[in-house]
């Protein structure tokens, strides 16, 4: 097996997660597909750490974790406030700045 | 450590080499997981419940991880559990319950046709992006076994806190300015004054709808679960007792009927035994009919 097969399903998972966020309406289900999005670039960054046999793919992979924990904590608060404003977690019907 | 396990399974050997070749046990995992991680995130979009949404992206995630092991990340590979399946996916899993798992999709489309489109430029996407890497001269791979010849974690140190210090320490204030941000986000302050008990009783007198307490659930009844309305004086069943929630959903189990049957019965038997047959008859009748419409009344 070519190590680049990695690659290919990194592109394939991207792909998932990108249509699984326009497809979505509930907004806890679209950003997980943004996370696997996230998880897809990580596979794609160590499988380059490797092709390039140093470390630096893998410190990117790293940082990325953080930004998406990071992202997670904030993008999780936000759903929670607009779903107690609006009773609703669909992205249609955050459709206003303000209540 | 690195070195003594390369040293002692000869399958991390192979990370060493300039190679265009995985192992044949790189390439079995490989495939049997890869299904599975292709598997878990068509299971993540596609789900209706959202719970079973983030249990498919956590297997998706493990299977990643084990895949970062597999190829000489075995820092990221422990992360990757870690924060993802351990922090990350458990914030999701909190958040599914505050926000309620019959939070179900809308399935009114606001633009027509938006998803079909969506799945077509999805697939469009996927097609450009695997032919792109097709494309790619990704003939020489140099391995990972010569950067982790000092060690997976030293040589990520190594580079962490020389060449991207900078980026590490934004990183800190990222997370500081995450961790408030969302302290800010969930807080809610109360916009209007904490209405007394004695306002509360005063409002309660003042509407007159409902001056004293609302009758228990399952008074006079056989057991006092919630779902099972308190018994009025005429054995019919009490609406007030139960949970408005609980009426909606048609969820009420009322005893009323059923002990009313029951009693009949029983009067009846025994009238028989004692020989009152044609006396007993007539009032057993009217008092069943009359229990019969009263349980009606209840369920109305």
């Amino acid at each position: 097996m070519n190590p680049a097969n990695y690659l290919y399903l990194a592109a394939l998972l991207f792909t998932i997660g990108a249509a699984g966020v326009l497809i979505r309406r509930n907004a806890i289900v679209v950003f997980m597909c943004v996370e696997l999005m996230l998880n897809a670039c990580n596979l794609a960054f160590v499988t380059f750490s490797r092709m390039h046999g140093n470390l630096d793919g893998q410190v990117i992979a790293f940082f990325t974790m953080v930004v998406a924990a990071a992202e997670v904590v904030v993008g999780l608060a936000i759903i929670v406030s607009i779903f107690r404003s609006r009773h609703s977690a669909s992205v249609d019907d955050a459709n206003l700045m303000k209540l | 450590m690195m070195s003594a396990l390369s040293a002692l399974s000869p399958a991390t050997v192979s990370l060493a080499a300039e190679t265009t070749r995985t192992s044949t046990g790189e390439a079995v995992q490989f495939w049997v997981l890869g299904t599975v991680a292709v598997l878990g995130a068509l299971a993540t979009v596609l789900m209706k419940k959202s719970v079973h949404s983030a249990l498919s992206l956590a297997a998706t995630m493990i299977v990643l991880a084990v895949f970062y092991l597999a190829q000489g990340a075995y820092f990221l590979g422990i992360v990757q559990i870690v924060v993802y399946t351990g922090a990350i996916m458990m914030l999701f899993l909190f958040v599914v319950m505050l926000v309620g798992i019959t939070a179900a999709d809308s399935l009114k489309e606001t633009l027509k046709g938006q998803r079909w489109m969506a799945a077509g430029c999805g697939i469009g996407f996927g097609i450009l992006l695997i032919a792109g890497i097709g494309n790619a001269s990704l003939d020489t791979f140099a391995g990972s076994g010569q950067a982790n010849s000092g060690g997976n974690v030293q040589g990520l140190a190594r580079l962490v806190f020389t060449t991207y210090v900078w980026a590490f320490e934004i990183t800190g204030a990222l997370l500081i300015t995450a961790a408030v941000g969302a302290m800010v986000l969930t807080h809610r302050e109360r916009t209007e004054e904490r209405r007394t008990q004695r306002e509360l009783s005063q409002a309660r007198v003042r509407d007159g709808v409902q001056v004293t307490p609302l009758p228990a659930p399952g008074t006079y009844a056989r057991h006092n679960a919630v779902d099972i309305p308190a018994l009025l004086p005429d054995g019919s069943s009490s609406e007030l007792s139960v949970n408005s929630t609980l009426r909606a959903r048609g969820q009420v189990r009322d005893v009323a009927a059923d002990a009313m049957r029951r009693l009949a019965a029983l009067d009846q038997s025994a009238g028989e035994w004692l020989g009152r047959k044609g006396l007993r008859d007539k009032g057993l009748e009217s008092s069943e009919s009359s229990a019969a419409d009263r349980a009606e009344e209840g369920a109305k």
